[in-house]
């Protein structure tokens, strides 16, 4: 067991095929959580792939690591079994990287016939910029069969300004029996254009991972990169940084609880948060100088320093934005018709949540308490004692509640941020890191933790890069809050959560 | 329902208007007052994402607030190809999105126009092109206008309409 450098308490472990079973077994009884899991071709250095699952527990995280036998079939033991969420993550590496899970189920995820069956992207030898026609192939999902089930596909071109995806429901009459997902169609090869890319410009694309957690991405993509190259950055950085993932969270917020509203038949909901949005990401424009922070987190720091000028303005901004959610707040608390749609809509039991791994929003909506920014902070979060929201209820209404509280502690943070004078260097020298060290970042995005595994190559380039977005735990969550729903009730539910298509397909 | 009322009230009615790029035009007025007067307040827009990082998303959607009011100009987002004038695409085109983009224009009634939004949607962005990605919307069907920036703001992707328009 050796430490690995991150940004959270972090610990490596190397163990065979039959204890990286075992391990898993031992820390789901200790109550940990699957994050992440991810392989590596490494046939160029000794001969073998390599798998990785990363683990939350109290302590923090901890990372297995096992290597396959060198020449013989890469295969490792599936731990779909005990967490179930690792079963599209498995499925994954076996489309990118060939090495399969002794898991049955060997479907395509990411793989939907753009490239051929026999060619793996993510291994040494495979040259990204080779093209192929695609061929599509049909995709076997799971019929119900019974006296007046019907299946009604949807997508992956949605009825909205979404991202694309397949649902898959069975039902009989407006009922939902069982929905199943398709996703991956928006498959980039992002993990493969890491690899062409040097550590000093990762960030950029790591920002767009997922639009919408485009701060949580870049600032756990730097946090992996500071940890391997043994620096950190300037604590007036590390404020800004905060400063612009709280920003990130307050604006997903307000657009989701508008959409909400909207869903559910109040445009009022809509009109009113979409205003108060906009009015924030002016804020932001004046402030760090975009509406949206692509670019803002780099590597050592931050790009700009606030103007003088923008404590007061965001302040002031914060008094009317507050005053303006509380408003709207109550207005929705006593809606009675939008309290009807909420309520009992999309439940998610704890106990369901609890098995499936639930993690982020989602999670602390159906009593899953964990947070990031609370149980393990990084600086500058713990210097500011972030409090945990959850709920218990697990309904759309519990992750509507749940973003309100969140809107308001975040306030709360955003103001200690500004009150703490620190001045100093909003950026450092990040030093390149030597080759081979692996390094984890992980930010809580407002979506749930998002993680970077980055691991150096010679002469500061990127040797594997996998970045991993909350959605893949949270994504099997939906498949199960839909069930004995009606069909309409489907884009509400599925908007409660609003999970990551770009971020989940990589 | 008072405080409902009492909100509505109080915001008041907040759509801008928004000046035109375009200098050589004799009158410069309003954006959205151009759009009404080629449009004649009946534009129906299909929003296709091919595989876009869901930034460009975000701004499109905020041309649905009230600040920029498109419905106000006539201009709606409808939900099936089959009742659209135009499509607004974003993101590099993924290869597993390759064909249903390619359906998905083909279900609009002709005449039809095609707008790539965002850097990725014009040239493929910090993407490119990739095993998994064909990189800009043109190279996957013909495209009448591109607006560029990561993402690019909501009055320039109301300007690149509009002047997909003028050129058609």
């Amino acid at each position: 067991m050796h430490e690995l450098p991150s940004n959270l308490p972090c610990k490596c472990t190397k163990v065979g095929a039959l204890h990286w079973r075992r391990a898993a077994e031992k820390l789901h009884a200790a109550g940990g959580r699957l994050l992440t899991l991810w392989g590596a071709d490494d046939r160029d250095r000794d001969g073998r792939f390599r798998i990785y699952a990363a683990y939350l527990l109290n302590e923090g995280v901890a990372v297995f690591e096992h290597q396959m036998e060198q020449g013989a079939k890469p295969t490792y033991p599936s731990l779909a079994e005990i967490f179930p969420c690792a079963l599209h993550l498995e499925r994954a590496v076996h489309d990118l990287l060939g090495i399969a899970s002794m898991e049955p189920d060997h479907r395509g995820w990411l793989r939907h016939g753009g490239w051929p069956q026999t060619v793996f992207p993510l291994r040494r030898d495979f040259n990204g910029n080779s093209q192929f026609s695609i061929e599509s192939q049909p995709y076997a999902f799971v019929q119900v069969e019974g006296d007046g089930v019907h299946e009604i596909a949807v997508g992956p071109v949605h009825a909205g300004t979404i991202e694309p995806g397949h649902f898959r429901f069975s039902v009989v009459g407006e009922k939902v029996l069982r929905l199943e997902e398709r996703l991956g169609y928006t498959h980039k090869g992002v993990s493969k254009r890491f690899e062409e890319m040097s550590q000093k410009e990762g960030h950029r694309l790591a920002a767009r991972l997922s639009g919408d957690s485009a701060v949580a991405f870049s600032w756990a993509y730097c946090a992996a990169l500071e940890a391997i190259a043994r620096t950190t950055c300037p604590l007036r950085a590390a404020n800004l940084r905060a400063l612009a993932l709280e920003h990130e969270r307050l604006a997903n917020h307000l657009g989701d609880l508008g959409a909400l509203g909207n869903d559910a038949g109040f445009a009022f909901g809509l009109t009113q948060f979409s205003r108060m949005k906009e009015d924030l990401l002016r804020v932001n424009e004046a402030a760090f100088g975009a509406r949206y922070l692509f670019d803002f987190v780099q590597p050592g720091g931050v790009a700009v320093d606030l103007p003088e000028s923008a404590p007061r303005l965001l302040l002031d901004h914060y008094l009317v934005l507050e005053e303006g959610v509380s408003c709207l707040r109550a207005i929705y608390d006593n809606h009675a018709g939008l309290q009807d749609r909420f309520r009992e809509a999309g439940v998610l039991r704890q106990e369901l949540a609890e098995k499936l791994g639930a993690i982020g929003l989602a999670g602390r909506a159906s009593g899953v308490p964990i947070d990031l920014r609370v149980d393990y902070p990084c600086s500058p979060y713990d210097r500011l004692k972030p409090k945990l929201v959850t709920q218990t209820t697990g309904d759309v209404g519990a992750r509507v509640q749940v973003r309100f509280d969140e809107i308001f502690e975040s306030l709360r943070l955003c103001r200690m941020l500004l009150q703490d004078s620190a001045s100093g260097p909003i950026q450092t020298d990040c030093p390149l890191a030597t080759p081979g060290q692996l390094g984890l970042g992980l930010i809580e995005a407002w979506r749930g933790p998002v993680v970077i595994a980055l691991e150096s190559g010679p002469d500061g380039t990127i040797r594997r890069c996998h970045a991993h977005d909350p959605s893949w735990q949270n994504w099997p969550l939906l498949e199960y809050a839909i069930l004995g729903n009606i069909v309409p009730d489907f884009p509400l539910i599925n908007k409660s959560f609003n999970l990551s298509y770009s971020g989940h397909d990589g | 329902m008072i405080d409902t009322l009492s909100r509505m009230m109080r915001t008041g009615i907040l759509t801008e208007t928004f000046p035109t790029r375009n200098a050589a035009s004799p009158q410069v007025e309003g954006l959205q007052r151009d759009l009404r007067k080629i449009l004649g307040r009946a534009l129906c827009i299909r929003h296709v994402d091919a595989g876009s990082c869901n930034g460009c998303e975000l701004e499109i959607q905020a041309l649905n607030n009230p600040y920029y009011n498109l419905e106000g100009v006539g201009i709606k987002f409808v939900a099936s190809p089959r009742h659209a004038d135009l499509l607004l695409v974003t993101g590099p085109v993924s290869a597993n999105m390759e064909e249903a983009l390619k359906r998905t224009l083909d279900a609009v009634p002709d005449p039809k126009l095609v707008v790539a939004v965002g850097d990725c949607g014009a040239c493929g962005g910090v993407f490119g092109n990739n095993y998994a990605s064909r990189g800009a919307v043109a190279n996957v069907i013909p495209v009448h206008r591109t607006v560029t920036g990561c993402p690019p703001n909501p009055a320039a992707i109301l300007e690149a309409i509009r002047s997909a328009f003028i050129e058609a």
